[in-house]
């Protein structure tokens, strides 16, 4: 019997097994919350002795873009190390969900299965961080990113910031903080903590933007001044200084040279330190080397040897309905998550590096987890795209809003339908035999299609994806 | 129509520092309404410290974080003899949240700092206590003779009308200026002060239309006309959207 797990504990565990396995049972979703809220109010310490028996500790992943992507790295690069990866899926960030993945992992004696072995990666919400953090004592705290989105939900991007500060600031285990030195905000976390800092980020002025973009959400310093750049890779990300104080971007320790972007994957030097790897990953997009880099930065503070990262990265397939690729009646279908401005400003960006004309179906969903208010499409530059669609089609919940946003841009949709399933089809027929489709859509827009996708390629369910 | 001699001259106050919650939107509609016209659009944006143009026929300004507000304030004061002049002459105005509240007389922060505005609305504006749930959610709202208006509220600071001010709306849905008093938003002349952000021009061509409106007579003396054109279709079809899902969700008011 586990040392660290009560009675109580183990009662909550077994009814958070058994809830999972009814909702499995009945086809509704994949059990990825219900598990986990279930132990999590029988036994609310369940999450701290749990997670207190994983032999190697826990990583956590925050930010505004890329937990998923980041998390479903670090966990391959790791089980290429030979550890066992503990994560919790399917975006389902908060408590639950952790818990959720947590009660997955106990046997049913009530001991987490090969715990000497055991590493937890957790992406936790960047609301729920300080929150989670204190009890899941992380080993290794990495910070991706802090960009505005779902305003209507989490208020402004500085309350974040000072809760992020708050909380690593306060007294007590002390993670190794791994931080975007390019976002102003997330390498300023290097000043409140007692720990030890590795920082990470991309050295290669010409993966610059050549103009900053509209959505650009840290301008000020914490004294006040706004900040230079010297480049700017995304949003307020690059290569930034103070114009009133001596803060600058530190130095990172792990970085990415000379990078290339192309049209289906994405080449880089990984650099840590003296050691020097090229690496080939399967995605497009700089966000997506920043995933990687994030990664490669959590891998190294837990020790991991370099060429253990470099080939996970290469060998990774994208994470769920991250770039994630279906077949689909004689069609290649390419699914990208967009849930803020900058986040499909990136996936804009991808999407020029790709053979035009594009065929596209664009889906926007004012659900609680998409964010209520859709105005922030008007925060994206849209008009990148004008000149490269041949078609496209428009849907989601709040299709009208969006295909208004995208004739602004001139870009004059083919189609708009609220219908997924309508929608789908009509851009499958708008798309050549042999040729792709891309569908960009918010969170729950892409559960929704994504669902449809799997159906009709085969693929899995969402909750029978992660290995 | 399509008269390219026609051309009005855009200020818009502080955009890289004012404009959360997309109020760029509203730059983007406005410029894609007066291509619909012919009609040139010069924008011109002033920064902090930068000069304002000698003259303007339309002026916008969005929101920001309080931090972004006290950061503009004193500046934006410095401006306001200029800016009630223009008001005055009846220059086209549209400000939004933060920049609506600084428009008024004063915004006080949960701090209790105050914020001098430049008062062309008779409004007052005042940061609720801690804790106090913010104003957020879609709005429907009837503006008189633009027709129902719709958007989407995110704003902690609770407006007051004074004496000499008029709202722009009456709320159906949403909580307006303070989620008491039915009223949305402030109209002065030919200013407009509201809670609703980016997406106002882009759904609501009909405020769009006034404004261009404005811009011109200012322009071009109160006698030119405007040969209103219909509505985008997407403009439409998206307004009625969103007035669907104030109707469905939005919080009845009164
Ligand atoms: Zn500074």
């Amino acid at each position: 019997m586990a040392p660290g797990f009560g009675p109580r504990e183990r009662g909550a565990l077994l009814a958070g097994r058994a809830a999972g396995q009814v909702v499995r049972r009945l086809g509704r979703g994949g059990g990825t919350a219900l598990p986990g809220l279930i132990a999590g109010r029988l036994a609310p310490t369940l999450i701290e002795s749990a997670a207190a028996q994983l032999g190697h500790g826990v990583v956590t992943v925050t930010g505004t873009n890329g937990k998923t992507t980041t998390a479903h790295l670090l966990a391959a690069i790791a089980r290429g190390a030979g550890l066992r990866p503990l994560a919790n899926r399917s975006g389902s960030n908060l408590e639950r969900g952790i818990v959720s993945s947590l009660v997955d992992a106990v046997d049913p004696g009530g001991s987490v299965h090969d715990a000497a072995r055991r590493l937890g990666v957790f992406e936790i919400d960047e609301a729920h961080w300080p929150l989670l953090a204190p009890r899941l004592r992380p080993r290794v705290a990495l910070f991706l990113n802090l960009f505005r989105d779902q305003l209507d939900r989490y208020g402004e991007v500085d309350s974040i910031a000072a809760a992020w500060r708050a909380a690593v600031s306060r007294p007590g285990a002390v993670p190794t903080l791994v931080l975007n030195v390019d976002d102003p905000s997330v390498a300023q976390l290097g000043e409140d903590t007692r720990g030890e800092v590795i920082g990470f980020g991309i050295e290669d002025p010409a993966a610059a933007l050549p103009a900053p973009e509209h959505a650009t959400d840290a301008r000020f310093c914490r004294c006040g001044a706004t900040y230079e750049y010297d480049a700017i890779y995304m949003g307020h990300v690059g290569l930034w200084r103070c114009r009133g104080c001596e803060r600058r971007r530190p130095a990172p320790i792990v970085s990415a040279e000379r990078v290339h972007l192309g049209a289906e994957e994405t080449q880089f030097d990984l650099v840590i330190g003296e050691r020097r790897v090229p690496v080939a990953i399967p995605l497009a997009g700089l966000y997506s080397v920043y995933n990687a880099l994030a990664a490669a930065a959590g891998a190294h503070a837990l020790g991991l040897p370099i060429e253990a990262t470099a080939r996970a990265l290469a060998d990774s397939g994208p994470a769920f309905g991250r770039q994630e690729r279906f077949h689909v009646e004689g069609r290649t279908v390419r699914l990208l998550l967009a849930k803020n401005p900058t986040g499909l400003n990136e996936v804009l960006r991808a999407l020029e590096a790709a053979w035009p004309p594009l065929t596209l179906l664009a889906m926007l969903n004012d659900g609680i987890q998409d964010g209520r208010d859709v105005s922030w499409i008007y925060d994206a530059d849209v008009e990148r795209l004008a000149g490269l669609v041949g078609k496209l089609v428009v849907s989601g919940r709040r299709a009208e809003d969006l295909a208004l946003r995208f004739a602004l841009a001139g870009i004059e949709p083919a189609a708009v339908d609220t219908d997924t399933r309508v929608a789908l089809q009509t851009a499958l027929l708008a798309t050549p035999p042999g040729g792709r489709l891309e569908v960009v859509a918010t969170y729950t827009a892409m559960l929704e299609v994504r669902e449809l996708l799997a159906s009709m390629s085969g693929a899995g369910h969402y909750w029978e994806h992660d290995e | 129509m399509n008269d390219l001699a026609r051309t009005i001259r855009v200020v818009t106050l502080y955009p890289d520092v004012m404009s959360i919650y997309a109020d760029r939107g509203n730059l983007i509609a406005l410029r894609a309404r007066c291509r619909q016209y012919g009609i040139g659009c010069e924008v011109t944006a002033v920064g902090i410290g930068d000069g304002l143009p000698a003259d303007a026929d339309l002026v916008l300004i969005g929101g920001g974080q309080d931090q972004e507000q006290r950061r503009i304030a004193a500046d934006l004061a410095a401006r306001g003899v200029r800016l009630r002049d223009w008001a005055e002459d009846d220059v086209a105005m549209l400000t939004i949240c933060g920049g609506f509240q600084l428009f008024g007389h004063f915004y006080r922060t949960a701090e209790g700092e105050e914020l001098p505005g430049v008062g062309i609305f008779d409004v007052t504006t005042v940061a609720p206590a801690p804790g106090a749930p913010r104003c957020i959610g879609d709005v429907l709202a009837d503006a008189g003779d633009l027709g129902e208006v719709v958007g989407f509220e995110n704003h902690g600071g609770r407006t007051y009308l004074g004496p000499h001010a008029r709202p722009f709306a009456r709320m159906r849905h949403g909580f307006g200026n303070n989620g008491d008093d039915g009223t949305e938003g402030a109209v002065y002349r030919e200013a407009i002060g509201t809670y609703l952000h980016g997406s106002l021009l882009p759904k609501n061509p009909a405020v769009t239309d006034r404004l261009i409106l404005a811009a011109l007579r200012h322009r071009y003396g109160p006698g030119v006309k405007l040969e209103t054109l219909p509505p985008d279709p997407y403009a439409e079809r998206a307004h009625r959207a969103a007035a669907a899902v104030a109707r469905r969700r939005g919080r009845p008011n009164p």
